[in-house]
């Protein structure tokens, strides 16, 4: 962004005032994300900035809230995690599949009512979650399955099939069909098609939507709160308690985890992307 | 039609077009198919219980099965002077129905509703049914009137009246802080006690306003990022995308941490001297708070879209622009600006209709002040357990997010969506 030695002074002023403004936002945006990582070493109670650590003094330091976190007594982290963990690889393999199948259908130019059926479809993103969440709870209260795994399960499919269906889909628009036309050319029935030809090509799209679908799922709470009795606490769940009651330096180690665990998947995203937009021969 | 025009036949000898038309159709059940198990999954577990909000918003249905033949003979009765005979009569008979089923306290709950002063009487009559002090042979009329004075006032049974049908819009005016008079007139509720339109108000004023900030500081860095040399960009990008994969909650706390009262951003203010260390200012728990948190958290949202369309503009419509006379800010306001319109209406609406429906950051950063129509839908599900009051809010909230949807849907198509 280097400036031409032409540019006159008032139009110098202008950019430096621009670059000044960016600077603030991509502070403002990532900073606070910072902010909970040297705290959550804190080696007092308190979530300020002890004199300490200011000071850089090692013994400010400590693995305090991380042990609390792991060996606390009563402590309700491990359960959540727990659960937390297989509601959301039970909601994206459920979401994947179901999203990937109706959008391989989307996708097909003979589908009858595509926008009116496709507006249906991505709904539950649309839709604010408290209204989502009262919907999803009249339901699940009939059908008797409040308060158990497999409601949490099945409203985070419902949560997370739209972000599938998007990213699938917008993988299928760029998707030589003639591939696995040659496929079915060659002998190959419609489902070994699917799983040696088409598969492999829109398998980034569908992983990049599963990704979506598990965050969706290991980030809800409003839901969840609605649905969840004690046994089906998540992570989500005991940092809201959390947040409400006081907040305790365990959370914010808990919340440190999470942001090594967003920073992988936003890793693995981006190269999915990548790999994605290469198979699909954009070039930037 | 000349007979010249000979028919096209496939190998098996049936006319191409038919034998076209069955493909298409066997390819449209085929892809439909494939929809269907989603399509139907949805329907069941999602579709339907928005439904069922509705029904249950408007069900009034308990009352209407408690007086039936109240009603039946109520409908002959102008409602104007004190009802005849038969309609005590009835009512007597359904009353007892009730007191033998241990119903009538429900019933007393929700004719108090109605009308104030029905709990009493209701107890009083329930205890003659009780003792069997009512004799069928007299006038069943002058006995119930002797019960209690009300019984005797024309206003308590034109109250009954009203709660006849099956169905009522009382929950959808009470989110709007109104009610239906005795003479079915629509009217506000005393000053005092109208908190609803408040919330709502606060509600669009909160998503306005996050709207407005996210668009302020999203477009200036959007521009950056889509014009910076790539490797730059993809660098910076993650400032973008971090926050955009990191959880809600998490993000929440950092923001209760920072902006609480010994919390950096008070520290930072203190140090330049901006505030005095005894006067730091309370930033939490109030709608500074809110809109802070919020602006950060949606912040992504504007971001992408307006990115992947300013991704698309040329740099040589502005260097043109330029060549032809215009000065950096006409080029920019005359070429550029408009050219980014697409990306700003999808980035609006993604951010408007997401802050409409926001619950959690407000409720933990909001305080009192900060409280929004999401929290108060979440209030009546858990406590005061209102499910027919939370499903009309929450309709009420749909029915305009369905409208931005729908603009969002005109100017810029669902299908445009775009996810990082």
């Amino acid at each position: 962004m280097a400036l031409p030695k032409y540019t006159e002074t008032r139009y110098r002023i202008w950019h430096y005032f621009y670059i000044a403004i960016c600077t603030f936002v991509f502070i403002f945006l990532i900073a606070p994300l910072f902010v909970i990582f040297p705290l959550s070493f804190n080696a007092e109670e308190f979530l300020v900035f002890s004199e300490g650590m200011k000071n850089l003094d090692p013994d400010a330091f400590s693995l305090r809230w991380y042990k609390d976190m792991v060996y606390g007594t009563k402590n309700p982290w491990g359960l959540a995690a727990k659960n937390s963990f297989i509601i959301a690889i039970f909601a994206t393999l459920g979401s994947v599949i179901l999203g990937t199948v109706a959008a391989l259908g989307l996708s097909s130019r003979h589908m009858p009512f595509k926008g009116i059926i496709m507006a249906t479809l991505i709904s539950p993103m649309i839709v604010p979650l408290i209204i989502s969440g009262v919907a999803i709870f009249f339901f699940m209260a009939k059908a008797g399955l409040a308060a158990t795994h497999t409601g949490i399960v099945l409203a985070h499919i419902i949560l997370g099939t739209p972000f599938v269906v998007i990213t699938v889909t917008a993988t299928l628009s760029g998707f030589d069909h003639s591939v696995t036309r040659a496929a079915a050319s060659l002998g190959s029935n419609p489902v070994n098609t699917f799983m040696k030809v088409t598969l492999p090509l829109i398998l980034p799209g569908v992983i990049s939507g599963g990704l979506f679908a598990f965050v969706t799922s290991f980030d809800e709470v409003v839901v969840v709160l609605f649905l969840a009795g004690l046994e089906n606490t998540t992570i989500p769940i005991q940092m809201w308690t959390g947040l409400r009651e006081q907040l305790s330096p365990t959370i914010l180690a808990v919340a440190t985890c999470l942001i090594v665990l967003s920073t992988l998947i936003l890793i693995s995203a981006e190269l999915l992307r990548r790999r994605s937009e290469r198979l699909r021969g954009i070039n930037r | 039609m000349s007979s010249e025009t000979k028919q096209i036949l496939t190998t098996d000898g049936i006319p191409l077009e038919i034998s076209l038309k069955k493909a298409e159709r066997k390819n449209k059940i085929k892809a439909f198919l494939l929809v269907a198990p989603l399509l139907l999954f949805l329907i069941i577990t999602y579709i339907f219980p928005i439904g069922e909000m509705f029904t249950r918003s408007i069900d009034d249905k308990m009352i209407t099965n408690m007086l039936p033949k109240t009603f039946k003979s109520m409908e002959t009765w102008d409602g104007k002077e004190l009802p005849p005979e038969e309609v005590f009569a009835s009512f007597l008979s359904d009353f007892k129905i009730l007191v033998d089923k241990k119903e009538h306290g429900k019933l007393a709950q929700r004719l108090n509703k109605e009308k104030n002063g029905f709990n009493t009487i209701t107890k009083k009559l329930f205890r003659l049914v009780k003792r069997n002090k009512i004799d069928e042979t007299q006038s069943i009329k002058e006995q119930i009137m002797k019960v209690h004075k009300r019984w005797r006032n024309v206003e308590y049974w034109q109250a009954i009246k009203r709660t006849a049908p099956p169905y009522t819009s009382a929950k959808y005016l009470k989110a709007m802080d109104m009610y239906l008079n005795e003479d079915n007139k629509i009217t506000q509720v005393s000053e005092d006690r109208r908190i609803h339109r408040i919330l709502w108000l606060r509600t669009v004023e909160v998503a306005f306003f996050v709207t407005v900030f996210c668009f302020l500081m999203g477009y200036p860095i959007a521009h950056l990022l889509a014009t910076l040399p790539m490797k730059y960009s993809n660098l910076l990008m993650i400032c973008v995308l971090l926050p955009f994969w990191t959880s809600l909650l998490v993000r929440t706390a950092s923001w209760m941490i920072l902006l609480q009262q010994q919390g950096v951003v008070n520290d930072f203010f203190v140090m330049i001297g901006l505030v005095a260390d005894d006067n730091r200012p309370e930033m939490m728990y109030n709608k500074v708070g809110t809109y802070v948190a919020m602006t950060q958290i949606l912040l992504p949202f504007m971001v992408l879209p307006l990115y992947s369309v300013m991704k698309t503009i040329s740099p040589s419509l502005m260097r043109a622009g330029k060549s032809l006379g215009g000065t950096p800010f006409v080029a920019f306001w005359k070429v550029y600006f408009p050219l980014t319109i697409p990306g700003i209406g999808a980035g609006c609406l993604l951010v408007f209709i997401l802050a409409i429906g926001y619950y959690i950051t407000p409720a933990l950063v909001g305080g009192a002040s900060g409280t929004l129509i999401s929290n108060q839908i979440a209030y009546h599900m858990k406590t005061t357990l209102d499910w027919s009051f939370a499903s009309a809010m929450g309709l009420m909230l749909l029915g305009g997010v369905l409208v931005i949807y729908w603009l969002y849907n005109k100017l810029v198509g669902v299908d445009n969506i775009k996810l990082g």
